[in-house]
């Protein structure tokens, strides 16, 4: 249909809906497209905001390459990512126990959100005080319970990252809780009538009914929380001063932020900041090709 | 059956009882870390119920770090962005979901786009920009961006408005008379209201509590939002090692969030499920 043909109301329509979405795409163009763009640009220069920006090819990316914080805080970023399938299990659990008509049910809801909507400010000087080696209330239970003096958390490297771990499952497993709570409540009810008719025992039940019908919801949850876990930042800039001992705690968003913001190597920062978002692009682009091989729709 | 029924229930709330243990121990133990005072905090074995219990930890705090600021800055923040963003993010939702327009579906994938560029791509460019202009170390930074609206949240209202406003209301309202924006104002936002309510309280959550934009931006104590000026207290207005300090400042970062989620719950709940399974 041309332009003019259209009736005086319905052209008039047309122009105030361009109107009514002009700010999110000028929004989009100034911070989003325009940022992205210059961040390109940034990765082939040398610049720290004072001296004149020089363009140095590739210079960033072998730079990366030898650099031994650079693969530290990737890897440290990858082993954080082990954390999504605990999460996963103890969200799952407490969603089925909780999926039920219990009296009283929606306190404990409340109770294991709270954490979701809590600063992650407050809450990583908390853990980082419950963490502490001589004096943290962790360590006390761990002798109490065990009778050995319970590892140096945040001080040993190879606690470090299971710390963090540790932290994010209970401050997280509410929120995928939540998720998953509403997964099995619109699950219908005679999918497990004619299981029950044909003798399938409740574990059965749960395998192949349950867990097949929540495959978007798992789906979910992987994608977001590798999104997540790659772009985490703010516990670690907290909790492990400098990157930790050895730089056990530094993720590649701290790694950024440093460059960036410490020592104002910004096209260098650029450069790495371009990796990290082409790793994530990779990884959830694999993972929604996959998906069709495992998650379910109706 | 019903006794063996029973004894599930029986079961499942004893597990229940001792995960909110674990998920509240932590939260109970900050408030009486910060009751204590500094001599007994290191007491072994530690003790729950703070003997002495004392309040001068939070005077302290108080006393010493510019919080009210914090608490100011922190909500001029909140309130610019959620009233003005919301209503942008409302008003696009709105054409995207009810109406015809040259260049719709491409404009909106733009948009989603968006979601997928992680924030450290584009922060360092965003400083850089916003310290040519001179907003560096001003509450502008973290306030305008938001003023263009925000794709979750139009996203959200999108999948809202198109399952509950009837065309033929629209056109019912045009045949009286009223014009584009009007009808917005008297028939889509009264029907929108519950998700407002929902994103707004989902905004709140993580505008207050967002750490990484104002740490790069605020630098004088006097402008930082709470969050920031709390993380830095550990070096500047207290010593490490004063845990009843920093559980005190903990706990006064803690209280907004946890008040506004009190009032607010159903929709937090709600539509983190919502936007969960649509998403």
């Amino acid at each position: 249909m041309k332009w003019n043909q259209l009736s005086g109301h319905r052209r008039k329509d047309m122009m105030w809906s361009l109107l009514f979405v002009t700010p999110p795409v000028l929004g989009f163009l100034i911070f989003g497209l325009a940022p992205l763009l210059t961040s390109f640009g940034l990765s082939f220069m040398s610049w720290d905001m004072l001296t004149p920006a020089e363009f140095i090819g590739l210079d960033n990316f072998s730079k990366m390459l030898d650099d031994e914080k650079f693969y530290k805080s990737l890897f440290n970023t990858l082993v954080l990512l082990v954390g999504i399938p605990l999460g996963m299990i103890c969200a799952l659990t407490l969603a089925v126990m909780m999926n039920r008509s219990l009296k009283g049910i929606s306190i404990f809801r409340t109770i294991y959100y709270i954490p979701v909507i809590s600063p992650i400010m407050a809450l990583s000087l908390l853990w980082q005080w419950m963490l502490n080696y001589d004096y943290g209330i962790i360590n006390e239970f761990i002798w109490k319970i065990f009778g050995v003096q319970g590892p140096n958390w945040l001080g040993d490297p190879n606690w470090v990252k299971p710390s963090f771990i540790l932290m994010g499952l209970w401050s997280g497993v509410g929120g995928t809780m939540v998720l998953y709570l509403a997964g099995l409540q619109a699950i219908s009810s005679t999918y497990y009538e004619a299981a029950e008719v044909d003798g399938a025992t409740r574990w059965h039940q749960f395998k192949h009914i349950t867990l097949p019908l929540l495959s978007p919801i798992h789906f979910f949850v992987v994608v977001m929380g590798v999104i997540g876990t790659f772009q985490s930042f703010s516990q670690m800039y907290i909790m492990a001063v400098d990157g930790g001992p050895e730089y056990s705690g530094a993720t590649i968003v701290f790694y950024i932020f440093q460059e960036a913001f410490r020592y104002f190597n910004m096209g260098y920062a650029s450069s790495v900041a371009w990796v990290l978002g082409i790793i994530i692009f990779i990884v959830t682009l694999i993972q929604f090709r996959f998906s069709k091989r495992w998650v379910y729709q109706d | 059956m019903a006794l063996k029924r029973r004894l599930t229930n029986l079961f499942i709330y004893i597990l229940l009882l001792a995960g909110s243990v674990i998920m509240l121990g932590p939260l109970a133990w900050t408030i009486s870390t910060s009751l204590k005072s500094q001599k007994n905090v290191f007491d072994i074995p530690p003790k729950w119920i703070p003997d002495p219990a004392t309040w001068s930890n939070y005077q302290d705090v108080w006393a010493k770090a510019p919080l009210l600021f914090g608490f100011l800055n922190s909500t001029i923040i909140v309130v610019t962005v959620l009233t003005i963003g919301i209503f942008i993010s409302t008003m696009a939702a709105y054409a995207f979901s009810k109406f015809d327009f040259p260049f719709k579906e491409g404009l909106f994938l733009a948009l989603l786009g968006t979601m997928m560029i992680p924030y450290s791509v584009v922060m360092i460019p965003q400083y850089i920009g916003f310290s040519e202009v001179g907003w560096v170390d001003t509450l502008l930074p973290l306030i305008v961006p938001g003023l263009f609206g925000n794709i979750v949240t139009i996203f959200f209202f999108r999948q809202f408005m198109q399952g509950s406003i009837p065309s033929e209301l629209i056109d019912a309202a045009k045949i009286d008379g009223a014009s584009y924006f009007r009808t917005f104002l008297t028939v889509a936002i009264p029907i929108a209201k519950p998700a407002i309510a929902a994103q707004a309280a989902l905004g709140f959550m993580g505008i207050w509590n967002d750490f990484l934009g104002p740490l790069i931006y605020l630098h004088t104590p006097e402008k930082q939002t709470i969050q920031v000026l709390i993380a830095s207290m550990q070096s500047s207005y207290i010593s490490t090692s004063n845990y009843p300090a920093l559980m005190a400042a903990s706990i006064i970062a803690l209280i907004p969030v946890v008040i506004v989620f009190f009032m607010a719950q159903r929709y937090f709940i709600e539509s983190m499920a919502i936007s969960g399974i649509k998403g």
